[in-house]
């Protein structure tokens, strides 16, 4: 049986033209319909991120901290969370990651979350506010379980720490696109160049995201990255109770 | 690295934080990958150019000549009688701008212009960081946007419009709680947004490493003037008190007396109205450790790790969080944390008023409410407070709140 850290890669590298690695935050519009709509979104992507909502999201612009405060404020927790997924337990499909801040992951505790989340079907985690020097502890945990923890490198990112930080990671290396927060603005100025260092640098595949809304964006990033990340624009669809899976394949180029 | 067994004799070594950032368990850096390469550059900076000779004669020039400093040392013979001791009180509320603010405001300005920043961003809750930053990039000449919570700009529009007029540029902040804690989440944001070019001139000892540091440093000024100031006079003092909100004007007066051992140090937090989550912001004596804006701390929130709001009638205490230093303090039990309500903080400050001629801020009358409680165990000790700064900022809310005179 692969792990499922190995599951996300393959996902990845198993699909045809640029991968589609899809964020949505967890209960948003609707907790009722969380799993129908996570169900929508992972039957046209390739990888899901299920946000984890948290009070201060400090990366985040604003459609998802907006999204964010909606979801705390209708009960959406950690632990609703991994009690929907365990509820979910289909069997292959894209494969599940949680992207959540230190904080709740910090306080549910490393171990039981390592354990919870596997039982949950989820893949791995991303957790943009955990830089490599302070990841070990969360780590190890999740390692035991074979589970992800996906490392972020960005334009800011020299080229030796980029090579430090893709070797740390599994499943892929999350590229971030631009300087800034989630959801907004044009991507790097030399994107060929800082995505192609990111790539020779890295054994994994890497995803690129952070401000992607259109085909062409999809386009020009997949000739350069194995996979595109959609976040804040996925999230604005659901908003708009508009269809997920429509737009994620419209996505595609 | 020495991390979770760090003691004391550590901390008066020089030796904390340590390499990681860490005060004991505490400290660290828990930001996005964006602001990695900044802190960094940060480092670099505060070892090159912070601690060289020429910075130091710079900073030292500007506490004087325009700061002001060093702040007086008054007796409060009245108040002191009044309460049975023998009552000293730091003035920061006479350093420029009303408060012990500009002294960290000064030196991070002084400092972002020699590491070439194009533009300073800071953030403020009751006003008081936000005007020391935007008077200290006026004075170095770097542009300062400052971000500050939409409910704050409502009730502290004096001090909007004084940054203003010292030319920076304020930003409202609509999101999250609309107070201190948003306006940092979005100075952060827009740090993000240009690493390169933007210094995050952070307003409490609070944050990733090296700010706790920095800040801690450019606070101890006060520290060192009070110790030599009461040496030079009296003597040491049996006690210390300051008030602890993210706790820089703390940090800085509880470093010039830690390797004392017969002085009791005491950080008193704002109790608020209540015990309740929400209704006090008693961080070190009510919180658990946990992680806020770049630091793993103690802190204020749910079952779910949700950072939650917090009460006091002082702005300036309003935060969930406190600094990393704080936390180890009080794990070691060098500092004794506890909370005073904003009854008392009103009480003391009215008597402090009226005894002393000296209107306080509101949270610089939470460690005179503190002094006073320990007062009434102590009788005839000699006491130090930290006046952190003056109460002219408070004046709408407490004319809202009525009572005297």
């Amino acid at each position: 049986m692969i792990e499922p850290r190995q599951a996300i890669q393959q996902a990845i590298e198993g699909s045809e033209g640029p991968a589609v690695v899809a964020y949505l935050t967890a209960g948003h519009p609707d907790p009722d319909r969380f799993l129908a709509d996570l169900d929508a979104v992972a039957s046209a992507a390739d990888v899901v991120e299920v946000g984890v909502p948290f009070s201060d999201p400090m990366a985040d612009g604003v459609t998802i901290q907006r999204a964010s405060h909606a979801a705390i404020s209708k009960g959406v927790s950690l632990r609703w969370i991994l009690a929907r997924l365990r509820e979910r337990a289909t069997g292959p499909g894209a494969p599940v990651l949680l992207m959540s801040y230190l904080n709740p992951l910090l306080v549910h505790g490393y171990e039981r979350l390592a354990d919870e989340a596997a039982l949950a079907g989820v893949a791995g985690f991303i957790v943009p506010d955990l830089p490599l020097e302070e990841s070990e502890p969360l780590r190890s945990a999740l390692e035991r379980n074979g589970l992800a923890l996906v490392q972020l490198v960005t334009p800011a990112t020299r080229a030796e720490r980029v090579r430090t930080l893709a070797a740390a990671s599994s499943g892929f290396v999350y590229a971030v696109t631009r300087t800034g927060t989630t959801g907004s603005g044009a991507l790097a100025a030399d994107l060929a160049g800082y995505l192609g260092m990111v790539k020779a640098a890295s054994d994994l595949p890497v995803c690129a995201g952070f401000g992607v809304r259109s085909r062409e964006q999809v386009a020009e990033i997949g000739r350069h990255a194995d996979g595109v990340i959609v976040g804040s624009a996925l999230v604005e669809v659901l908003e708009r109770g508009e269809d997920p899976a429509a737009f994620l394949s419209g996505l595609r180029p | 690295m020495i991390t979770d067994r760090a003691t004391l004799e550590d901390l008066l070594a020089g030796l904390l934080p340590d390499e990681a950032g860490r005060f004991g368990p505490y400290g660290g850096r828990f930001v996005p990958e964006t602001l990695m390469a900044a802190l960094t550059r940060l480092e670099d900076g505060i070892r090159d150019v912070f601690h060289s000779e020429r910075f130091g004669h710079l900073l030292s020039a500007e506490l004087v000549d325009w700061v002001g400093r060093p702040t007086a040392l008054t007796r409060a013979r009245t108040l002191g009688a009044e309460w049975g001791v023998e009552l000293y009180l730091k003035r920061e509320d006479l350093a420029h701008t009303g408060a012990h603010k500009i002294n960290n405001a000064i030196g991070q300005a002084l400092l972002a212009r020699e590491l070439g920043a194009r533009r300073v961003v800071a953030e403020t809750g009751a006003g008081q960081h936000g005007v020391a930053a935007a008077a200290a990039c006026a004075r170095v000449g770097v542009p300062c946007t400052v971000y500050m919570g939409a409910v704050d700009v409502q009730r502290q529009a004096p001090n909007v419009d004084r940054m203003r007029r010292l030319g920076a540029e304020v930003v409202a902040v609509e999101t999250g709680d609309q107070t201190l804690r948003a306006a940092i989440d979005e100075a952060i944001r827009d740090w993000v947004s240009d690493p390169e070019g933007t210094y995050y001139m952070i307003g409490s000892a609070i944050g990733p490493h090296p700010y706790p540091y920095l800040v801690r440093e450019l606070q101890a000024v006060i520290g060192r003037e009070a110790r030599a100031q009461m040496e030079g006079t009296v003597g040491l003092p049996d006690a210390v008190f300051a008030c602890v909100g993210g706790g820089s004007n703390a940090i800085g007066l509880f470093h010039g007396f830690l390797d004392a051992p017969t002085v009791e140090i005491f950080g008193v937090e704002a109790g608020g109205r209540g015990e309740g989550l929400g209704e006090h912001a008693a961080t070190v004596s009510r919180g658990r450790p946990g992680v806020l804006h770049g630091t793993y701390s103690r802190l204020l929130y749910d079952d779910d790790g949700q950072i939650q709001e917090t009460h006091s009638v002082s702005a300036g205490l309003d935060y969930p969080g406190v600094g990393p230093e704080h936390a180890f303090l009080a794990d070691i039990g060098r500092v004794t944390y506890f909370a005073v309500s904003d009854d008392e903080a009103l009480d003391a400050l009215d008597r402090c008023c009226r005894a002393e001629g000296i209107l306080p801020a509101l949270e610089s009358a939470h460690a005179l409410a503190g002094a006073r409680r320990w007062a009434r165990e102590n009788p005839g000790a000699r006491v130090l407070v930290g006046l952190s700064g003056r109460g002219d900022k408070d004046m709408p809310i407490l004319t809202a709140l009525g009572g005297r005179p």
